[in-house]
């Protein structure tokens, strides 16, 4: 059974609709990477299955039990984290604030300020620095660490690269790749990178206009059918599957 | 020597400003409500532990841990029957709730109580009058001594909370960005109505302090307010420390503008807010935030 399903989910803003009829599944342990050009939905997307952002329509469902109108708090206590776009780290806050403020109020697990600390080294000698003052690398292996002190069964990551320069990217990855050597926790990304999503993942799934227009092993996909779909360059085929 | 005297008792009166303006700066820290029933409840919390100490013939110390937990219950209730329903429909919406409150709370004590001034001194014995003398004949007030001490150790209290505790790192979330909070497992409304809560019981203290040093009745709740309010702009909204602050320039403005005239009292203390509300906006580049004092989103 699939640990997370996604069920001809919509979600709106406003008039706009921005994810129409999306179904996807993710296992424990498998890597989800998102593509899609600005305004697909991905964003919005991730929101909705985090619970920051209302669905219009559709079923998302954890463990096989509908997640329906839970609040976003309840779904991080069943095991569901999102590293929001942007970061939004609580820039007043230290980093050990912020690790701490998640762990108290997440699942209890493997994920410690010492674990998340082993995975991200970078942060050892900023514990005490406050986010607002970190470079972007800092703050995004901040808001990794910070959704990791939930143990998260699925972690959401939205735009990881973003603003981010080709070294930090790096730095992230490399620490990223400690989570998904632990091989438990399922990982939905959403990248712009499609090289790095690429290498990660173990399925890719193409957005575009609010629906999954591609969707197939990484294996299985070529660079060239990926972009086609990205662009909506074979539009009027209907959805792709590998 | 009377130029001292009139600073030191200022800073005393100020300590009690800083008492009665904590919980309105928490509550806008937190949550962005300046809570227009702030005076009244203070007002009502007055009565409460009036009414407990007489009823049960005990001291008002005694009878505030009685009140507090009703305060603190008390703040519960408001913020999930009211100040949640009010925040969804935008910012001025809690003015207009909490004014409304104000109306209907003064009113009902009136109701309920009449508009005969009341006071807590005759309940605390010497405590009410009784000082030291230092030299040049200065004369410091034994409840004055207290008041201040109660509010130093109330903020320090406060900032401890904030700065050690779970509880107190999940406020400071939720004031900073409580859609994130969410995102990390914190029940933004729990907090918030946590917070209330907390607030409510700094008003409980300040309320009875009020009922100790002065006369109260049922619209005195009107002019905390104000003076709270004025605490919390000159000290800067959000930061627990400003506020110490803030009373403090406010008491001693009032003492001083009180020897240049009997209107003095409130005159001087209303010209230090205006001059550092003028301050604050020459220095803000015309920023409406820097008229209210607000540095970030964090409390303290």
């Amino acid at each position: 059974m699939s640990l997370l399903a996604v069920e001809n989910l919509s979600a709106r803003h406003g008039l706009l609709q921005a994810v129409s009829g999306v179904s996807f599944t993710a296992a424990e342990g498998e890597i989800l990477a998102l593509v899609g050009a600005n305004g697909a939905g991905k964003t919005t997307l991730l929101r909705t299955i985090a619970g920051s952002h209302r669905a219009a329509g559709g079923r998302i469902s954890f463990e096989g039990a509908d997640l329906g109108t839970m609040r976003a708090h309840r779904r991080v206590q069943l095991g569901i984290a999102l590293v929001p776009e942007g970061r939004r780290l609580f820039g007043a806050m230290t980093v050990e604030e912020n690790l701490k403020v998640a762990g108290a109020n997440g699942r209890r697990g493997r994920w410690t300020i010492e674990t998340v600390l082993d995975a991200f080294a970078l942060l050892k000698p900023l514990l005490r620095r406050r986010c607002g003052e970190l470079s972007g690398g800092q703050q995004q292996a901040t808001a990794i660490g910070r959704a990791l002190m939930t143990n998260p069964r699925v972690l959401l990551l939205d735009e990881v690269s973003l603003g981010l320069s080709p070294v930090a990217v790096r730095t992230v990855y490399d620490s990223l790749q400690t989570v998904i050597a632990q091989g438990d926790t399922t990982i939905v990304l959403v990248e712009q990178d499609l090289s790095r999503a690429l290498r990660i993942a173990t399925r890719v799934a193409c957005m575009l206009e609010g629906r999954i227009v591609l969707e197939g092993k990484a294996a299985d996909l070529t660079r060239e059918r990926i972009t086609e779909a990205y662009f909506g360059l074979r539009r009027g085929e209907g959805g792709m599957r590998a | 020597m009377m130029f001292f005297d009139q600073i030191l008792q200022g800073i005393f009166l100020g300590a009690y400003y800083a008492l009665i303006a904590c919980g309105l700066s928490f509550l806008f820290g937190v949550m962005r409500i300046i809570n227009l029933a702030h005076g009244s409840i203070a007002v009502l919390s007055a009565f409460l532990v009036l009414s407990l100490a007489e009823h049960f013939g005990i001291s008002p110390f005694f009878a505030l841990l009685l009140a507090v937990p009703v305060m603190a219950a008390a703040g519960f209730v408001l913020q999930r029957t009211i100040l949640e329903r009010s925040l969804r429909s935008g910012p001025l919406t809690p003015l207009l709730s909490t004014f409304g409150l104000a109306v209907v709370l003064d009113n009902s004590m009136f109701q309920s109580f009449g508009a005969n001034t009341r006071s807590l001194a005759p309940n605390i014995g010497d405590l009410s009058f009784a000082g030291w003398s230092g030299p040049g004949g200065i004369e410091v007030g034994q409840l004055a001594v207290l008041t201040l001490v109660v509010a130093v150790a109330l903020l320090s209290g406060l900032q401890a909370l904030l700065t050690y505790t779970p509880l107190g790192r999940a406020i400071r979330a939720c004031a900073e960005d409580p859609e994130t909070a969410e995102l990390v497992g914190i029940d933004a409304r729990h907090v918030y109505a946590a917070a209330t809560a907390i607030a409510l019981v700094t008003v409980a203290i300040a309320g009875t302090f009020l009922a100790m040093r002065s006369t109260f009745d049922p619209y005195t709740g009107p002019t905390q307010l104000i003076f709270a309010f004025e605490a919390i702009v000159i000290g800067g909204t959000g930061s627990l420390w400003g506020t110490l602050i803030g009373g403090i320039v406010l008491g001693v403005a009032q003492n001083l503008g009180s020897q240049v005239s009997p209107q003095g009292f409130l005159i001087g203390g209303h010209l230090a807010f205006l001059l550092v509300l003028a301050a604050r906006f020459a220095l803000a580049g015309r920023d409406w935030r820097g008229w209210f004092g607000v540095r970030s989103r964090a409390v303290a």
